[in-house]
């Protein structure tokens, strides 16, 4: 069963109008993309910075209207009104642990909002429910009257885990969740998600720019480039034997233990300007495989293999 | 609560003026019950009687009134307006540029705007059109004094609510259910509170000026009643004959505004937090040095040596012992990886190199640096200054943070070059650019002209290295250079250091928490845990078979692209704070091999280096461990 499909979802930034002419275009920062997530699996979506990552996981709770497409959870459409409805059915992580806790009010009272907001719980009800939540988070009962600047990164981030769980959702949208993080505590941090994930049902969408960590808990992995999805597959596959030349690059690109420094593109290559956008494929000026169909024609998403998909007029083989 | 008091009154004039606004207030509250004479009652025939004559202490004014039992009845008016006025004025204001603030957009726009022609009218003026318009009184003068201080509020604590809005814990608020009036006064409110009660704080005494000069005027108090303003308005006619009778209410508002003034400001300090850390206190150039051992013997190993170095941190009694005898050495051409999770000391212990913890809290406590055999810790500020840039450089984590946001790029590379060498703008300028074309930006020409903001982070990263490339160091220090970069940009980042490095000879050490990137660059590399180096050695052999229980766990930590979907190794707890290091391994704790050895005693960091094997050109290892994984 889909837990969460979206179709042609997109987002427009507009851009201010100038004091004469006719305003510009806006920043497409999401283009229409469509995909859908199967109850309980985990899907990685990968991309670096400006690829609309974060866009796309803002507006999959609500913080942010689309400009179109729609987005349907347990094959109900959305419509975008009330935030509350979201929250019960999908809730978000943040990267940031401790930007993202009040830092003038104690854990219990951050615990108990949704609780009490999205559930109605009394107050017995709530004590009982967040010890609970607080046991599966292996966060000790103490903690609860304790200020957010109290904590390191990682238990702080186990918090913002907990007041995520304690709306009791079916989709949790976890962005970077362990990239302010250290290693050692990220591992600790991953496997609980991996647990709690068991326990609750729940389905991931795990946004990360590292691939190793995306690679490790994602079933299916996207790939994201300048607002589009160029590349879907199985996690175990898409690095593996990229089809997309920028998956490739990607995971050519991450640091690994016994590689050879090199770098795996020209010096002087730039990004893509989100403010003129290139016509065709955005991948083009960056791509040593690119035509001039590449320059000119935007490719579309379509299958490429056994459970892949990549939006490329010239597939790498193998 | 009692913080803020000690913070209060650790400032001697806050305390000053608490204590005169309390005396004050005390008078003025008993005054009804002080065998004062009623302050209306007329005597035509006492009039204007000096200071000290019998019956009244202060004299008399025009119609013979008893001074004293006026002034006490006047400042308690006056106090009264200035205070309700304040509060009108934060509340109004405050909940106009929280709603502004929180709605943003054309709510925003249209309440700002609104506030600013409010603002666009000289404000005595506008107070006097107000009274004018409602006729004058104390209440209406209260209403003018309170409405012309609204827009104040207004702007502050919007621009205070702006930044709040944006912040990750109000979109999680809207997650967990919370409606917009519950989010204003749950989540924004206790946030822009402090705020609020520094802007009263700070202009009570201001409003309690404006009071006076409605009164002054005629257009506050209306005569029999005093209050202070009118008092001094009255006196006017005799200021000459009777100075007495202005001396008395202006020195009265005078004490008021002033100890009002004094308090606010301490209050102010108090609560703002940035005060409160000690941020605005301006650190030394250099971190202080203050050995209490001897200075270790010079050794001869490296370009850069780092001997026994210990830096430390003293915040009131704590001691956070960041960097705890660390001994690094790097040689020319060599890149040596410092490789630590957050608080292990890596970056404290590269910027003590150079004098550059701030101090205070930071404190260099003993060791040496030596650079070329010279102790740059005992080395004067002009020649560590000289060093600083022409010796050893440094590239940090942000560049959007280091470079200076208001100035070219071309000219802040040109102030970098200058400021050591004695040339020419244009030559300078032909070597800004030759060095942007080193670390291959492209376009350098135009490249000259931009703006930090105008270019990318990896570009501007580029530019770091080319500021730090500047005046051909030999020692380059890049404190986690690559970690706010894409990993496709990283990639580059770090060919082009490798380059760099071989091409010119430079020393680089390179702090870093991705062993991927130790790997990748580095010749050898240091582990640190909690302010010590727990295991070195060359790359290669550290990261196949490494010796430290640590270091060992702390790589099977880390996700391996291609290693498909799995459960991961963690080290179960959280490394010490370094104020209460626990006596032995700093590690024993998280460590499953630990015993009651490894809990006792100070365990050396033991290996081939400390043996004096090493030989030129082979590097050494050693382990900070009493039962290591592999033997050495």
């Amino acid at each position: 069963m889909q837990a969460l499909k979206i179709s042609e979802l997109a987002k427009t930034f507009p851009l201010a109008k100038p004091l004469f002419g006719k305003a510009p275009p806006g920043v497409r920062a999401v283009r229409p993309m469509s995909f859908a997530v199967e109850k309980g699996e985990t899907l990685g979506i990968v991309g670096e910075s400006g690829c609309g990552k974060s866009t796309l996981a803002r507006m999959l709770v609500g913080l942010l209207e689309p400009t179109k497409g729609q987005i349907e959870i347990a094959g109900k459409a959305l419509d975008t009104a009330d935030p509350a409805a979201f929250g019960r059915l999908i809730q978000y992580v943040f990267q940031d642990p401790i930007s993202s806790l009040n830092p003038r009010k104690t854990i219990r009272q951050i615990m108990e909002v949704p609780l009490k907001r999205l559930h109605g719980l009394d107050k017995p009800a709530r004590d009982k429910r967040t010890r609970e939540i607080f046991a599966s988070v292996n966060l000790r009962e103490e903690f609860l009257d304790r200020y957010p600047h109290e904590f390191s990164g990682g238990q702080a981030q186990r918090i913002g885990i907990a007041r995520a769980l304690a709306a009791s959702p079916e989709i949790m949208v976890l962005d970077e969740p362990v990239s302010a993080l250290d290693v050692s505590v990220q591992a600790q941090v991953l496997n609980l998600l991996a647990e709690l994930k068991a326990q609750f049902n729940l389905t991931y969408l795990f946004i990360s720019h590292d691939l190793a960590v995306v690679e490790a808990v994602s079933d299916r992995v996207v790939v994201l480039y300048f607002g589009s999805v160029v590349e879907i597959g199985r996690a175990e596959d898409i690095f593996k034997s990229p089809k997309h030349p920028y998956t490739k690059l990607l995971a050519e690109s991450a640091p690994v233990v016994g590689r050879a420094l090199t770098a795996p593109e020209q010096k002087d290559s730039e990004l893509p300007d989100p403010l003129n956008p290139p016509p065709g494929c955005a991948f083009a000026g960056r791509c040593v495989h690119a035509t001039e169909l590449c320059r000119t024609e935007e490719p579309r998403l379509r299958p490429m293999g056994e459970d892949q998909l990549a939006a490329c007029h010239h597939p790498l083989e193998g | 609560m009692t913080t803020f008091l000690r913070l209060l009154f650790r400032n001697k004039l806050a305390g000053l003026g608490a204590v005169v606004l309390g005396l004050i207030l005390v008078l003025v509250l008993i005054a009804p019950l002080l065998p004062l004479p009623d302050p209306n009652v007329t005597a035509t025939g006492d009039r204007f009687l000096r200071p000290f004559s019998e019956g009244h202490l202060l004299g008399t004014d025009h119609l013979g009134r008893d001074l004293m039992a006026r002034l006490m009845h006047g400042t308690r008016v006056s106090l009264a307006i200035g205070l309700i006025s304040a509060f009108a004025a934060a509340f109004v204001g405050s909940a106009i540029g929280i709603i502004a603030g929180y709605f943003g957009g054309r709510i925003d726009n249209l309440i700002m705007r609104g506030i600013d022609m409010l603002m666009a009218f000289p404000y005595i003026l506008l107070a006097l059109a107000i009274v004018a318009a409602l006729g004058p009184g104390l209440m209406n003068a209260l209403i003018a004094v309170a409405a012309v201080n609204v827009p104040f509020f207004a702007r502050n604590i919007r621009g205070i609510t702006v930044s709040l809005a944006g912040r990750e814990f109000i979109d999680a608020a809207r997650l967990a259910g919370l409606g917009h009036t519950r989010i204003i006064t749950s989540e924004l409110l206790p946030n822009v509170l402090p705020v609020i009660v520094i802007g009263i704080s700070t202009t009570v005494g201001w409003m309690i000026l404006e009071t006076a000069g409605l009164s002054f005027l005629g257009l506050g108090s209306q005569p029999p009643d005093a209050d202070l303003g009118s008092m001094l308005g009255e006196a006017r006619a005799a200021l000459i004959t009777a100075p007495h009778t202005s001396v008395v209410p202006g020195l009265m508002i005078f004490l008021i505004v002033m100890s009002i003034n004094l308090l606010g400001d301490g209050v102010r300090d108090a609560l703002d937090p940035r005060l409160k850390s000690g941020a605005l206190s301006r650190p030394r150039a250099t971190t202080l040095v203050d050995r209490k051992g001897a200075v270790p013997e010079a050794d001869q190993k490296g370009l850069l040596n780092l001997q026994e170095l210990e830096t430390q941190f003293h915040v009131g009694p704590r001691i956070y012992r960041a960097v705890n005898r660390v001994s690094l050495h790097v040689n020319p051409g060599e890149c040596l990886g410092i490789i630590g999770e957050s608080g292990s000391g890596k970056s404290v212990t590269a910027l003590s190199v150079m004098g550059l913890v701030a101090s205070p809290p930071g404190v260099v406590t003993g060791g040496a640096v030596r650079y070329g055999g010279e102790d740059l810790l005992s080395a004067s500020y002009e020649s560590l200054r000289a060093k600083r840039g022409e010796n050893v450089a440094y590239i940090f984590q942000d560049p959007l943070a280091t470079l200076h946001p208001l100035y070219k790029i071309g000219d802040q590379l040109i102030e970098a070059i200058q400021s050591h060498h004695d040339t020419s703008r244009t030559e300078a300028r032909a070597k800004a650019l030759e060095l942007l074309k080193s670390v291959r930006i492209p376009n350098a020409e135009q490249r000259l002209d931009n703006f930090p903001h105008e270019m990318s982070g990896g570009m501007r990263q580029r530019v770091g290295i080319a500021m730090a490339l500047a005046n051909d160091p030999d020692v380059i220090i890049a404190d986690e250079p690559t970690t706010a970069l894409d990993v496709t940009v990283q990639a580059q980042i770090l060919a082009l250091l490798d380059e760099l490095r071989r091409e010119r000879g430079l020393a680089i050490i390179f702090i870093t928490h991705d062993f991927g990137v130790v790997a990748q660059l580095c010749d050898r590399v240091a582990v640190m845990y909690a302010g010590q180096i727990v295991e070195e050695g060359p790359t290669m052999a550290v990261l196949d078979a490494p010796a430290h229980p640590y270091t060992k766990r702390l790589i099977a930590c880390v996700p391996e692209l291609g290693g498909g979907r799995r459960e991961l190794a963690t080290i179960p707890g959280l490394p010490p704070v370094v104020d209460n290091l626990p006596e032995g391994c700093a590690f024993a704790a998280r460590c499953d091999k630990a015993s009651e050895t490894c809990r006792t005693g100070t365990i050396a960091l033991k290996g081939t280096a400390r043996e004096g094997m090493a030989l030129e050109g082979m590097a050494a290892r050693a382990v900070r461990c009493l039962f290591p994984e592999e033997a050495i």
